[in-house]
Order: C-alpha cells, then sequence, then structure tokens
C-alpha cells in the first residue's frame, strides 16, 4: 500500500475525526438542528434526545450515570469549571488546592489565577518516571485541603499517574480528588468508581471527536460535588454550565466515546505494538537516544525520546513530511524547552533534544517504518552537522564545558 | 513557523560543513552558544598570516533550522574576505539575507560571535596585534 504524505502522528494534540463520528453528526447541522432547550417543539425534542444518548454513551467510558456528565467547550474549559468551581463552592470549608508541576496548562494556571485571590497551591514534584509520590501527597494533605487534581495521563510524555491510590487518599481523607483525562480517556480503560474520582475532565477531539467539545463529570453521589459555576446564563447543565448546547459537537462526542470503548481493547493492542516497533527501529540504529518518561506507567500510544546532540526543532523541520512534535503543542510558539522534561530532572541539552510521537487508530505498520527511517536518516545527518556530537565522540565531557551563551 | 526560502535552503544543503585542524596556528576556532540554550555553532577559519585573507572557512551548528542556516551563511560569506573584512559583518546583515523572524534574531548573533570567535581565536595564537574594530553592535 502506497503511504500518503505527510503522515500524523501527533495525536496527543489532537485526532481526526471519525468518519462514524463524522456521519453521526451530519443530521445534525440542518435537519435536526433544534436547540435541546427548547421545550416546546419536536425540533428541540429531537435534540435533547440526541444530547441525552451522548451523554450516556460519554458516562459509560468512564462507569459513570449520566447525569454526572456536565457537556462543556473542552478540557481547558472542564478543568477551570472543575477547579475553580470547588474553590468557590468550598471557599469556607479550606483554601488549599493539591496538584503537580507536569498538569497541563489549563489546570496549572487555573491554580495560578485562584493563588491571586488568596488560595494557596501546593506544586507536587515528579519522580525520574514522571509520577507524584503517594507519602509526600498524603504528608501534603492539610483540615484547610479542599481539593487534589492530578492528571491521568501526561500529554507529553504519556505517563499514567497512580489515580486509584490518590483516589484513595483523597476519599480516606475527605478531599475532592479531580483528574485531568484527556489523554487517558477512550485509550486506557477510565473508571471514576474504581478510582475514586470525583471529578474528571474529558475531551472529544483527542479521541477522534469533534473540537470545541468536552466534559466534566461531576459526582453526585457519595460524597456529591457541588460546583460554582463560572459561565452563568440560561442554566443549562445544571447551573452548572449555561450556554446553548453544541448538539452536533456533543452527538460527535457520545459517538466518539461508544466507538472508542468498543474497540479499545482491540486498538490499545494494536497501539501498543506499533510504539513497541517505533521503538525498536530507533533503538536499533541510533546510538544516544533516551526515552522520557515511565515505561512501565505509559499510555501505549506515547513514545517520548530525546535524540541527544540534535536540536528538536531542526530535527522537526528534517522531517517535513511527518507530523511530530518538539514540546507541547501549547507551548511549541516559545523557545523554551519542555517544563515537562525539566521537572523529570531531563538536562535541558537533552530537553532541547526531544520529540513526542503520538501514534493513533489511523496509523500503520507503513507509517511507523516510514516515520522511524526518515528520523534515523535526519537525525544522522544532523548529528554530523553537531560539533556536540563530535566533540562527545572526542571523548570531551560536554557537562564539564565552560560555554560561552 | 514557516522557515524562508533561503534557510531551507542553507539547511538542506548546508555550506561548508565539517571540521579543520585546531591545533594549526594558521587556524582559528570560535565556539559559542550552550547546549541548554538549544544553540551551539562552531566556526573555524583558516588565515592566510601574509595576507589575513580567511582562505578556508568551515562550521559545525547544533540548533534550530535557522541557527544552522546562518552559521552556513557566515562561512560563504567569510571565505575569501580579509580579517578585517570578516569583523565587520553584522547580524543585522544575516537577518536581513536569511529574513530572519524575530524570534531567530539571537541565531545571528551567536553567528557574529562565532566570526568574532574564531578571528580572536587565530590573533591571539599567532600573535597578530590589529586593533578590534570598537564595541560589536548587535541590533
Amino acid at each position: 500500500m502506497a503511504i500518503k504524505l505527510p503522515i500524523y502522528m501527533d495525536n496527543h494534540a489532537t485526532t481526526p475525526v471519525d468518519p462514524r463520528v463524522v456521519d453521526t453528526m451530519l443530521p445534525y447541522f440542518n435537519e435536526k438542528f433544534g436547540n435541546s432547550a427548547s421545550r416546546n417543539h419536536s425540533f428541540g425534542w429531537t435534540a435533547e434526545e440526541a444530547v441525552e444518548n451522548a451523554r450516556a454513551q460519554v458516562a459509560r467510558l468512564i462507569n459513570a450515570t449520566p447525569k454526572e456528565i456536565v457537556f462543556t467547550s473542552g478540557a481547558t474549559e472542564s478543568d477551570n469549571l472543575a477547579i475553580k468551581g470547588v474553590a468557590e463552592m468550598y471557599r469556607e470549608k479550606g483554601n488549599h488546592i493539591i496538584t503537580q508541576v507536569t498538569e497541563h496548562k489549563a489546570v496549572l494556571d487555573a491554580c495560578k489565577r485562584l493563588e491571586k485571590y488568596g488560595y494557596e497551591v501546593t506544586y507536587l514534584p515528579v519522580g525520574k518516571d514522571g509520577r507524584v509520590d503517594l507519602d509526600e501527597l498524603r504528608g501534603t494533605i492539610t483540615p484547610k485541603t479542599i481539593l487534589i487534581t492530578i492528571m491521568y495521563a501526561n500529554n507529553e510524555i504519556g505517563t499514567i499517574q497512580p489515580v486509584a491510590e490518590i483516589g484513595k487518599i483523597a476519599k480516606e481523607k475527605g478531599v475532592f480528588f479531580h483528574t485531568d483525562a484527556v489523554q487517558a480517556c477512550g485509550k486506557i480503560p477510565v473508571d471514576v468508581q474504581r478510582d475514586n474520582i470525583d471529578l474528571l475532565s474529558i475531551s472529544a477531539h483527542k479521541m477522534y471527536g469533534p473540537k470545541g467539545v468536552g466534559a466534566l463529570y461531576v459526582r453526585r453521589r457519595n460524597p456529591r460535588v457541588q460546583l460554582a459555576s463560572i459561565i452563568d446564563g440560561g442554566g443549562h447543565e445544571r447551573g452548572m454550565r449555561s450556554g446553548t448546547l453544541n448538539v452536533p459537537g456533543i452527538v460527535g462526542f457520545g459517538k466518539a466515546a461508544e466507538l472508542c470503548q468498543q474497540e479499545m481493547p482491540e486498538e490499545s493492542k494494536r497501539m501498543l505494538a506499533l510504539r513497541e516497533r517505533l521503538k525498536e527501529n530507533i533503538f536499533s540504529k541510533l546510538d544516544e537516544v533516551y526515552i522520557n518518561g515511565s515505561m512501565i506507567h505509559r499510555l501505549p500510544n506515547n513514545m517520548n525520546i530525546s535524540f541527544a546532540f540534535v536540536e528538536g526543532e531542526s530535527l522537526l523541520m528534517g522531517i517535513n513530511d511527518v507530523a511530530v512534535s518538539s514540546g507541547s503543542a501549547c507551548t511549541s510558539a516559545t523557545l523554551e524547552p519542555s517544563y515537562v522534561l525539566k521537572a523529570l530532572g531531563v538536562g535541558e541539552d537533552l530537553a532541547h533534544t526531544s520529540i513526542r510521537f503520538g501514534l493513533g487508530r489511523f496509523n500503520t505498520e507503513e507509517e511507523v517504518d516510514y516515520v522511524s527511517n526518515r528520523v534515523i536518516e535526519v537525525v544522522n545527518r544532523l548529528r554530523e552537522l553537531s560539533p556536540l556530537y563530535e566533540m562527545a565522540k572526542e571523548g570531551v565531557d560536554l557537562s564539564k564545558m565552560s560555554w560561552k551563551a | 513557523m514557516a522557515y524562508s526560502d533561503k534557510v531551507v535552503d542553507h539547511y538542506s544543503n548546508p555550506r561548508n560543513v565539517g571540521s579543520l585542524p585546531k591545533e594549526d596556528p594558521n587556524v582559528g576556532t570560535g565556539l559559542v552558544g550552550a547546549p541548554e540554550c538549544g544553540d551551539v555553532m562552531k566556526l573555524q577559519m583558516r588565515i592566510n598570516p601574509e595576507t589575513q585573507v580567511i582562505e578556508e572557512a568551515k562550521f559545525k551548528t547544533f540548533g534550530c533550522g535557522s541557527a544552522i542556516a546562518s552559521s552556513s551563511l557566515a562561512t560563504e560569506w567569510v571565505k575569501g574576505k580579509t580579517v578585517e573584512e570578516a569583523l565587520a559583518i553584522k547580524n543585522t546583515d544575516i537577518v536581513r539575507e536569511l529574513s530572519l523572524p524575530p524570534v531567530k534574531i539571537h541565531c545571528s548573533v551567536l553567528a557574529e560571535d562565532a566570526i568574532k570567535a574564531a578571528i580572536g581565536d587565530w590573533k591571539k595564537k599567532a600573535g597578530v596585534e590589529t586593533p578590534t574594530p570598537a564595541g560589536s553592535a548587535h541590533e
């Protein structure tokens, strides 16, 4: 089969919408275009029925009940609603929030905003494997702690946090647990009951659904979580998120969730096989390559590799028929190396050389082979160009050099 | 970010890649930048001690496409120039030639620094006493 270029292998940034999802959405643009809040005619009822069906599909993916799903514009909004909503609602109980350093900016910046309003935020460090230390987490909880917000899986290095253990600690201490599960949902089994999760953010466009739609799971029982809304208006979504619902988007989200749930057992195996193939290809042909993040607690579709002595942006420029990422897409406009890699203790020199590969539903073995060959070829070429590679081969210890920056 | 055609050309076909023997008294070596900053340039020149003409220039660069292009262009420009002429190359000349965007101006600064460092190294080795032009004016 001929390979179609360019190849997309940046599925942590976004995923293509599955054609089956598109088909499900289409009637809701012009044929069944009603406002799901219109209670007095069939256009509204049809739209409402479709939204409720999608709500059930999304709920099933994470073992929640439909009433616990609040639709939003995406996971950034979900993160903001969870964090700011709990902070405002439970201000009298306490003002302390615990998070960790490799969170997505939507969580980190929401926390930073709250600090301006007098909240205290603890940013837990992570180990070399990218995971928080549970004893450290436990030791950080005070009577003032109202929320722990720790992601399910990281968007750059695919590291899966010990979510079940965190949920247990949170429950034991009577603190709410929010998790940004954008990268995990649809890729690995997520279960809010098993893991004692109280709030969970999901995005449709990371699981072959459309952009501009997401959800926040808000636990209703044992314990019930209440939220102050951040968008006020018509009182949609049980008052937690006003605004006319994005019916076609939500319908697509529901279908995407259903497909992920159905195909996960087979698909995650296939992702893992592709990932191992990519790793084998690269590691068998290149020296001085390093994997960032845990290989044990890792999303099956993620690979993040530092190619020592080759600067990431120049590598991307060389493989311009392949879409991968250096750093995360949200920060790729800056020249700073990834804060996630820095948090793992990856030196800045190696952080500048990292590439994130995000495999997805539509990638094939042929594509993996093509991408690895291109990477190998360009890394070799750039190393020929690299004074650092030359010095390292001459036995110079680069860490002991004094650089005139 | 879209690169200019000239940057792409230098990146795809870098000129004068390689190394010269750094112990050679007629070779000046400039190594500037730092791995932590994501850019390191090594620029070397073989300079005729009689005429002070740069007869050969080689580079190796760790850095983005613009850094590679800036150093590749620098080797092209210094070749055949006298030391004094080469010292007159300004980073802004490189910015203009390669149409570098503002976030990539530091690459041109580094290339200018590399030229100055290589010539400085050669002068030290050759014991040449020439007045260095007053202050390097990065813009």
